[in-house]
This record gives structure tokens, sequence and C-alpha cells, in this order.
């Protein structure tokens, strides 16, 4: 397989895939529980969303790991089990895709605000990422995406501990933004152009957003990047913001509208499109269709 | 300045050492301590909750805003139990079970107290006869939930259908707020407010509990 990053230094538009949490439930995860915890009770069913991602067309297979990190795990006392959890996560991946997909660990937030705003030491924050990190570089992932971050320290931590792990191993590093009045910043206050400054200073190889938003504010989250970095950019958004309709969550965004709209973030210059919440395989084979023609052309 | 227009100030600057030395020094000036929560800590909060809310400042500001409120709080604590002055309601908050999101939720209470209220918060992955057996033991006029994902809202129903059946629905106001939530979903299942953020829900537990 040709590494990621000369494909994409090449012009090669990448696909990602979409939305783990929710194929997780619809296979039988339970409200509550850890969903990490199906790393060891029921690995098969990470083959099956593996599965149908690839069949959609994702060049990148996401892990089941976003909440791999011990101190996220100890919230459902399963830290003793983080090497597991995480080798589990990438033998299930790799076992299906094999050299047809990049198998990339998905590192989201530790769970906890560090100090002084919360109580956790950063010192701490990076022996877990480190150790999460460890286990999946031994398990053969073929890059790291840290993801949803809010907070730029948080997401330094995670991706200098990715760097010290494997100095090799491309880097992914994301942030969710809200729209506000002023601009897109996140809860904890990082604009685009602090994130794209902070990301890069980190290590990152590629930098972005998902999750929290539907395409359309994406598309302006992207031209702000784009504006403030050279580094190879990733949008992997919602389909839209989930509506409830008889108490269940909807998302409204169909494949076909979030592919025509994903045009616009190549127009931007993105370089690996994906999906987050409420996105489907139905959804990534929209955008692989949009995406082989703009590779074509 | 005034001491206490300082003490707000001070607040909202997020110092805790600077808010517990004034605090200290508005004791010692014999104000009274229900006139500095009121005047400082609480005014300096209103402002704080407002600045968020117009997306000036940022949830790490609110949250060191929050403990320097703290540091004059735990002073004035003790002070007003002795003079005798009640606090103006009780409100027991959580998150509920199967949901580990606390920041919105710890937003709310940060607000509350901010407001003056009692805040009883039982955390997150709070189990449904939690926040009744919490409401009834602590006398509390308003019980808040949160929910940050679309799987555990169905809880909060389940904590409202249990509030009708041991008959603390007529008197006690339930009011429910997080991401995924809607008015029209909050209605459907029974709660008395849906609470789009933090202030909305100071709102809400001031109208219930009669204060302006």
């Amino acid at each position: 397989m040709r590494a990621l990053l000369d494909r994409i230094k090449e012009h090669e538009v990448l696909v990602g895939d979409g939305a783990m949490g929710t194929m997780l439930f619809s296979k039988g995860l339970k409200t509550g529980e850890c969903p990490e915890r199906m790393n060891l009770d029921l690995p098969e069913v990470l083959e099956e969303i593996a599965k149908l991602y690839l069949e959609a067309g994702a060049d990148i297979i996401q892990t089941n790991t976003f909440g791999g990190s011990p101190l996220k795990l100890s919230q459902y006392s399963l830290d003793a089990k983080t090497e597991e959890i995480n080798v589990n996560a990438v033998s299930a991946v790799r076992k299906v895709v094999g050299e047809r997909a990049y198998v990339s660990a998905s590192c989201g937030p530790c769970g906890r605000l560090l100090k002084p705003y919360g109580d956790v030491n950063p010192e701490e924050v990076s022996a877990g990422f480190e150790r999460q990190l460890r286990a999946v570089v031994a398990a053969g992932v073929d890059m790291i995406c840290v993801e949803t971050m809010t907070d730029l320290t948080e997401a330094t931590l995670a991706i200098k501990a990715a760097k010290s792990v494997s100095p090799t191993i491309p880097v992914c590093a994301t942030m969710t933004f809200d729209p506000t009045p002023n601009g897109f910043f996140t809860i904890m206050g990082v604009s685009i152009k602090q994130a794209s400054k902070g990301l890069a200073e980190a290590g990152a190889d590629i930098i972005g957003s998902n999750c929290g938003n539907g395409i359309e504010n994406m598309i302006k989250i992207a031209v702000e990047f784009r504006k403030h970095t050279p580094l190879p950019l990733i949008i992997q958004s919602n389909a839209g913001l989930p509506e409830m309709k008889g108490g269940v969550p909807v998302y409204p965004e169909t494949p076909q509208f979030m592919a025509e709209q994903s045009r616009k973030l190549l127009d931007c210059g993105v370089n690996i499109i994906g999906g987050c919440c409420g996105t489907t395989p139905a959804h990534i084979a929209a955008i692989r269709k949009m995406v082989d023609k703009f590779n074509k052309s | 300045m005034d001491i206490l227009q300082q003490l707000s100030e001070i607040l909202q600057k997020g110092d805790a050492d600077k808010v517990s030395e004034l605090t200290k020094n508005a004791i010692a000036n014999k104000l009274g301590p229900k006139v500095i929560l009121d005047d400082g800590l609480i005014a300096g909060m209103a402002i704080v909750g407002e600045k968020f809310k117009a997306h000036e400042i940022f949830l790490p500001d609110v949250l060191l805003a929050a403990k320097a409120m703290y540091a004059g709080m735990d002073l004035l604590k003790p002070l007003l139990i002795k003079e005798g002055i009640p606090t103006i309601g009780k409100v027991v908050i959580g998150t509920v079970q199967g949901d580990l999101h606390d920041i919105g939720k710890n937003l709310v209470g940060i607000m509350l107290k901010g407001a003056g209220f009692e805040v009883i918060d039982l955390g997150n992955d709070v189990p449904p006869e939690e926040f009744i057996e919490s409401a009834q033991r602590e006398g509390a006029q308003v019980i808040g939930m949160s929910a940050l994902l679309t799987t555990t809202m169905p809880v909060m129903k389940k904590v409202i259908d249990m509030t009708k059946e041991c008959g603390i629905y007529e008197r006690i106001k339930i009011v429910v707020g997080g991401a995924p939530l809607s008015a029209e979903y909050a209605q459907e299942i029974g709660a008395h407010a849906y609470c789009f953020d933090a202030l909305k829900a100071v709102e809400c537990v001031k109208g219930y509990i009669g204060v302006n």
C-alpha cells in the first residue's frame, strides 16, 4: 500500500469512513455501556462495520478506540484492559481490510478537563494517551486520528504522545467547532486560526474538523482552515444535527445532499472527506462516487 | 471603587485568591453576608453568564469564575447559616443514567449556585431512583436533568413517570436540557420546561421558586 501522505501530496483526495457509535447501537450496544467494551466481547461486530465501510469505498477505516485512553476507560472501570481493548480494535479492522484501506486509530478526548479548569494534570493525560497509542501502534495501525478535541492543550498532548510512540506514523488531528456570531470556536474558546497553528506546531501531519456541524457549516470551517494552514485538511461532517421524530433521532442530511455539498470541500482544498455522527455506509458510498469523479478529472 | 463592585469584577476575572481576600475584607467591614453574596458574588456571576451566552467568553473563563465564586461562598456560608438566612431554593441536578457527559450539567449547577440556589449535584450516570430519593430527602423544589445522548433521553421520561407514581409531580418542577433535546420532546415526556442553556435554566427555576 502506498504511503498515505504521498497520495495526498500527489493531489489524490481520500475518503474516510462514517459514524461508528450509531452503527454499534444498531448492532447491540446498550445505552450506558462502554462502546469500547465491544472490542473485548464482540470483535466480530467491529469486523462487520469495517466491512460495510470498506465496501462503501472508504480509503481509511477507523478503529473503535475513540474512548480508548485509560483515563476515559476508567469511567467504566476498564482501564486495566487498555491494551487488549485497543489491540483488538486494530486487529478486527485489519483482518477485514488487509492492505485495501488504511487502518486509522481513533483517539478522542480523555473525558476530563485539565487543570486549572478541571482536576487532571497534563502528565497524567499524556501518559494515558501514550499508553493507548503504544498499544495501537504495536498492533500495526497505519495512522492515528486525534479527534473531536475542544481543548488545544489536550489535543497537543495527544499529538505529541502519538509522535513519541511513533515518529513515522501519520497523525491527523481534528477539533469540534461551534458557530457563534463572531465565527467558529470550540467550547473551550479555540479559534480555527489558533487550531491551525497549535495542531501544526504539536506535529500533526493532517488537520481539520469533525462532528458538531452539518455539511454546510463544515464548508465554512474548511474555507477558514485553508486560510491559515498549508497542511493537508480532513473534514468529517455530521449528517446534520439530529431531530427527534417519534422518540427516535433522525439525522436530516441524505447521502446525496452530503455528497453534492462535499464537492465544495474539494474546491477549498480538503484532502480527506469522511463522515461523523449520523453518516452511514450509504453516505460514504455517495461521497466516494463524487470524489472518484474529481480524482479522475 | 466600591468593594462589592470590585469583588464582582475580580470574580469575573476568575481570581479565586483575590475573591477570597476581598470577601474577607468585606466581612471585616461589617457588610452583611447576604449583601456580599448578592451584590458581589451573584452580581459578578450574572455578568459571566451573560458574556458566556453572548460568546464573548468561553467555558474555561466560566470555570475559573466559578472557582472564584466558590472561594467567596465558602467564607460566607457559615455566616449565612449563623444569621439564619435561607438559600432561595433547592435544586437537585444530574446527568441521567447511561450518560457520562457533564459539561452542560456542570454549567447549569454553576449558574444556579451563582444565582443563589442550593444545588445538590448528583453527578452523571444517575439512576432514576436517585433523583426521586434525593429530591424527597432534601425537600428540593426543582429537579434538573441533562442528557447529551439521543439514547439516554428516554431515561428522563422514566424519572418523570416515577415522580407521578410517588405523588411528588404536583409539587415539584422538572426542567430538562441537553444538546439533542427540544421543547417538543420536553413537553412530550411531561417536563415542566425545556432549558436551551444554563441561563434559561436559572430563569425557569427562578420563576418556579418565585424569585426574580
